[in-house]
């Protein structure tokens, strides 16, 4: 499916799966504002256009790994926002039962490896989920969402190599959003375009417009088709900007707030609205009302995980390890 | 049933062969086990039998080499590691500990790792400091994986099958002076229970509980103690993680004397965690303290007499021995 083959109705659903993120983070946020959901949680805000763009393209059975700002791609993954929102407030009906917490969440039925509190932690498991798809031709293939901070790790480095020399199905998606944290990209990295490591490890590298939805399909799109061919991994930079801190509560010193201003100008959602709007396929009363929807069912998200149950005292010690097998 | 005395390496071998023969989602990767030896042979013959897509030879990558494990394990696979030294779970720390480990929790126990990470330990070959250490300490202290250390073929034959089969992690550690020690093997499959200790020396005057090649150093002390009279119980715990502690009181409350024999340094080392687990247990069944014999809190040297002399002999058990006897 390339870019000109999407119908009008799925450039509408592209339009809601991003919307819904970012009604879901921004539930988040106010949640945390409001002092009912503790901790710092790592919201997707300004990303967007990477999630839905990289899991439009993948299938049911395909895998993700995610990171410590993962609520954007499980969503795209397609997360439910009920049990997301009860996992970041570590309720029982939470997708971990409230024991994973925001930056831990997992659900394998969906394809969804976890989120990963370690820079750079799921990047081997991601390598690993390929090579099984390998051994057993299980026809799937991985999307390895990391961000430019995790692209200087060891894991990185290990990560590129061994997919590379054993040709395995993985999608390497950079989200470059220019700060690892608190430090902004140039500071700590020798090069500007995380795309030019790629050549270093053996395999193609695309550096594409992250807050473009349908350039970062696109690019997905043509790596899974070379991954399910056997021709191996690719490494996607997508540049992009996140217009919230690097965690909620973040004073964001590392940055002025006209700057982040200025880059809400290039709002992946503000974009594709007009490229919806140029194509006659979403009208304003349209827009809005998806809008509310989406607004609505974060609002119900959050509403079912205030009203959910704590976990029981006895899961504390609950799913350390499994049984052992018998014998 | 048929026994058949062969080496440690040459169960392991069997096992290797029989598990991946029965379950083709077995397999096992690691560096350079696929050329078809491995540094120390444990895996002759596999990449013959099984090919070169289930036994792989990886690069120098222990974090992408143990970390893929897990995504493999989560996928369908039941991947096998093959982690040359203990020593380098410095190299690969936070998979083995951030990402295997706490899998199973953090996932509210969907996830099910079943992987088995194979390594060694121990000194006996004159490797110093960064090849010759024993860190099972590190591992047990971390919830969510089972460690296992065998002392005998046939323990380290059925204990491996078993842990193949199991969907927890399990860190398998052999030991460098394991390797040739024969014993006998049922021909039969065998398959070994893990956290199950096994006693390898009945006697009514002292406990021992020794791990790993230890087991094999208090046996030993034992045949030198009896020619004194001196008649020791020497436990193996087999599983050093989680601990088999009721056998080891059971005897206890018969001896009233333990001694915990570990080839790990002695601060913070796993014969501290046996003592303090069994102190709180057997107390009052105690006729005196309870005593470690473990390696002298340095780096492992180079010369072969000085490293024969840090980590505990014979003679070091049957002092402690001595020591709680009148």
């Amino acid at each position: 499916m390339g870019k000109m083959d999407f119908t009008g109705d799925q450039l509408i659903h592209t339009y809601r799966q991003m919307r819904r993120i970012r009604d879901f983070e921004l539930a988040v946020y106010n949640g945390v504002r409001r002092g009912v959901i503790a901790g710092g949680p790592h919201l997707y805000v300004g990303e967007e256009a990477v999630a839905v763009g990289v899991c439009t393209a993948l299938h049911d059975e395909d895998y993700i790994t995610s990171t410590h700002r993962g609520h954007g791609h499980l969503l795209a993954k397609g997360g439910q926002m009920k049990p997301m929102m009860a996992e970041i407030l570590a309720k029982a009906t939470g997708y971990c039962k409230g024991k994973g917490g925001s930056m831990h969440i997992a659900d394998l039925d969906l394809g969804i490896l976890g989120a990963n509190g370690i820079v750079g932690g799921g990047l081997p498991s991601a390598v690993g989920a390929a090579l099984s798809s390998k051994l057993k031709q299980g026809g799937w293939v991985v999307a390895a969402f990391f961000g430019d901070g995790a692209s200087n790790t060891g894991s990185f480095h290990e990560s590129l190599n061994m997919a590379a020399a054993w040709r395995l199905p993985v999608i390497f998606v950079n989200e470059n959003n220019r700060f690892a944290m608190f430090t902004p990209m140039q500071w700590t990295t020798g090069i500007t375009d995380i795309a030019d490591r790629a050549a270093a490890y053996g395999m193609p590298g695309v550096s594409v417009d992250g807050n473009d939805v349908l350039a970062v399909y696109a690019a997905a799109s043509t790596a899974r088709e070379r991954a399910l061919a056997g021709e191996g991994p690719t490494l996607i930079e997508c540049k992009t900007y996140r217009f919230l801190g690097h965690y909620v509560g973040d004073p964001q010193d590392y940055r002025t707030p006209a700057e982040v201003e200025a880059q809400r100008e290039n709002d992946p959602l503000l974009r594709f609205e007009r490229v919806l709007a140029d194509r006659g396929v979403m009208n304003e009363d349209e827009r809005l009302d998806i809008t509310r929807q989406t607004e609505r069912e974060a609002a119900e998200a959050l509403q079912f995980a205030l009203e959910s149950p704590e976990p029981d005292m006895s899961e504390l010690v609950k799913d350390v390890r499994h049984p052992f097998n018998p014998l | 049933m048929t026994d058949r005395n062969i080496s440690y390496l040459q169960a392991l071998n069997e096992a290797l062969h029989e598990e991946m023969g029965r379950d083709s989602d077995v397999f096992i990767m690691g560096e350079d086990i696929g050329l078809g030896m491995g540094t120390l042979g444990v895996t002759e013959g596999l990449r013959d039998e099984f090919g070169p897509e289930r036994v792989r030879n990886s690069p120098i990558s222990e974090q992408a080499l143990v970390g893929a494990a897990l995504g493999a394990s989560l996928t369908g696979s039941r991947p096998i590691v093959e982690l040359m030294f203990i020593d380098l779970l410095g190299v690969c720390g936070d998979q083995v500990v951030n990402q295997i480990a706490k899998a199973a929790y953090m996932s509210g126990g969907k996830a099910k790792p079943a992987l088995v990470i194979r390594t060694q330990q121990g000194v006996g070959m004159g490797l110093a400091a960064q090849h010759s250490q024993s860190l099972e300490a590190w591992l047990v202290h971390i919830p969510g994986l089972i460690v296992v250390a065998p002392s005998t073929p046939r323990d380290a034959k059925g204990l491996l099958k078993t842990a193949i089969r199991d969907d927890n992690p399990v860190f398998f550690i052999e030991n460098k002076r394991h390797y040739p020690i024969k014993g006998l093997v049922p021909e039969e499959e065998c398959l070994i229970p893990l956290g199950k200790a096994d006693i390898k020396r009945h006697g009514r005057d002292v406990t021992i509980v020794a791990t790993s090649y230890q087991v094999h150093t208090a046996l030993a002390a034992a045949e030198t103690l009896s020619k004194d009279g001196i008649e020791a119980e020497i436990i193996d715990p087999r599983t050093l993680s989680p601990l088999d502690v009721e056998p080891i009181a059971e005897s206890v409350r018969r001896t009233h004397r333990l001694v915990v024999v570990n080839e790990g340094c002695r601060t913070g080392g796993y014969a501290s965690e046996v003592a303090a687990t069994l102190g709180e247990i057997v107390f009052n069944d105690l006729d005196g303290p309870i005593l470690r014999v473990a390696a002298e809190d340095a780096p492992i040297p180079a010369n072969l007499r000085l490293e024969a002399e840090i980590v505990p002999q014979p003679k070091d058990i049957e002092s402690a021995v001595r020591q709680l006897l009148p």
